[in-house]
């Protein structure tokens, strides 16, 4: 029973598989979220060094490590499609892109907001903080190369390069805190163990998954944008529901 | 080798070559990446000279000391092997505290004196609720009992 | 607990709330692009459809 992998790479196979996946995360990620905010809130503890000040890493992490992720995973699917030549997988990069930049904006913004009121600045020239404000370039430079280019296939693949190329920056974000003195503190989840209250670890992992399935949704509705936008002159299109009424 | 094999290679050598070249920027740069200097090594005069730079480590227990006009304060930052007396005008952030980490920036004054004209705390990746610190201290109190530790702050929190 | 307490976060407000309303602010304004672009991309798939009933 093996399933056919290729089938689901075809993006008219695939766009009717990801309009059946959105309701699904999309709900997912409201329960999760407004069970994440009531740990978050109402049953987490204050903190003892920060007071409720901490109470901002529950959205501060997520985005955090999702700008991170999904960068990761946008380089990956622009890798494959210009190794195999998949258009397909060049969409899905595509799609990732505006999530991650968003999430790698809200990671800064929090991070500022957090930083004024604990540290006493809204930004330093920490290594943490500068390479997450690099990652936010790399997207913001992936969308523009990808939208300067009119022909789409040309463009994935230039903008395939650039997404490789900058994916150097993530373990260089994850681990800076460690190669470098930075203002930025350690990491309280480490692959060894936490050092965090357990109701808290609940709260960062629930809203974790909850930026997480949306990020899933909203990325997946994305692609079904991008698939009808580069696919318009195909047979099937012009067959679907929603086009013919 | 097929268009396919040779596209394979180039991009490996690309992030190879690449890879290694931010490494050795990366390398080069070492020194000023790193955020702050810790004491010693502004005692061994690695610090710029005559301009600012920032200085990190812990404040030392019992070191934090007002001056009459409520704004000037003095500690001394140390890495545990070394520690520097700093003078700051200003305000502190919430998180300055003896034993806690800070960041200060300003200039290496004569008579080895470090005078702040920001101050910056680092907090740690510990989070830990009201409670628990209390069970914490309680325990290090007993521990500490016998040989009667006063680094041990004594008010427990509230 | 009473909730003007709740919300004065003792005393980091602007911080916290300023944090999640920037997150709520950027989720809607994300869903409300992708739904409008939804929504030109098939009017545009429309305008040709019927151009192509046309022709024929």
């Amino acid at each position: 029973m093996a399933i056919n992998w290729f089938k689901y790479s075809s993006p008219s196979t695939f766009y009717g598989v990801a309009g059946k996946m959105v309701p699904w995360f999309a709900w997912s990620a409201t329960i999760l979220f407004v069970a994440g905010l009531y740990i978050s809130f109402f049953v987490a503890p204050t903190d003892v060094q920060q007071s409720e000040a901490y109470r901002i890493m529950f959205i501060h992490v997520p985005a955090s490590i999702l700008s991170m992720f999904i960068y990761l995973v946008m380089a990956g699917y622009a890798a494959l499609g210009l190794i195999f030549n998949t258009r397909l997988s060049s969409m899905m990069a595509s799609a990732l892109a505006p999530t991650g930049a968003l999430l790698a904006f809200l990671s800064l913004w929090t991070g500022a907001l957090w930083g004024k009121p604990m540290w006493g600045a809204w930004w330093v020239w920490d290594a943490r903080l500068t390479s997450e404000l690099i990652l936010l370039f790399l997207y913001l430079g992936f969308i523009a190369l990808h939208a300067s280019i009119d022909d789409p296939r040309r463009a994935d693949r230039a903008s395939a390069l650039l997404a490789i190329i900058g994916s150097v920056n993530v373990p260089i974000i994850y681990f800076s805190v460690q190669w470098w003195n930075t203002l930025h503190q350690g990491a309280s989840v480490k692959f060894t163990g936490t050092s965090m209250h357990v109701a808290m670890q609940q709260g960062m992992y629930t809203m974790m998954l909850a930026v997480w399935s949306y990020a899933i949704a909203v990325s997946l509705l994305r692609v079904r944008c991008i698939i009808l936008e580069r696919e318009c002159k195909a047979q099937w299109v012009s067959e679907l529901a929603e086009v013919r009424q | 080798m097929k268009p396919r094999q040779r596209k394979f290679v180039y991009i490996i050598f690309a992030l190879v070559a690449l890879g290694t070249a931010i490494g050795l920027v990366l390398y080069a740069l070492n020194d000023n990446i790193s955020l702050y200097f810790t004491p010693t090594q502004v005692l061994n005069k690695e610090a710029p000279h005559g301009r600012g730079f920032r200085m990190g480590g812990l404040v030392v227990m019992d070191s934090v000391k007002r001056q009459s006009d409520g704004l000037t304060v003095h500690f001394s930052i140390t890495d545990t092997a070394k520690s520097m007396p700093v003078v700051y005008k200003g305000f502190l952030p919430d998180l300055f505290k003896e034993g806690k980490g800070v960041v200060v920036h300003g200039k290496l004054e004569a008579g080895n004196v470090f005078r702040a004209d920001e101050v910056l705390a680092k907090h740690d990746e510990n989070y830990i609720a009201p409670e628990a610190a209390y069970a914490m201290k309680q325990a290090a109190k007993g521990q500490s009992a016998v040989n009667a530790a006063p680094s041990v702050n004594a008010p427990a929190t509230k | 607990m009473n909730w003007g307490e709740f919300f004065a976060m003792n005393g980091y407000a602007w911080y916290i709330w300023g944090s999640y309303g920037m997150a709520l602010l950027i989720f809607i304004i994300e869903i409300v692009m992708v739904r409008h672009r939804k929504m030109l991309t098939l009017q545009q798939l429309h305008l040709m459809r019927n151009a192509e009933d046309d022709m024929t």
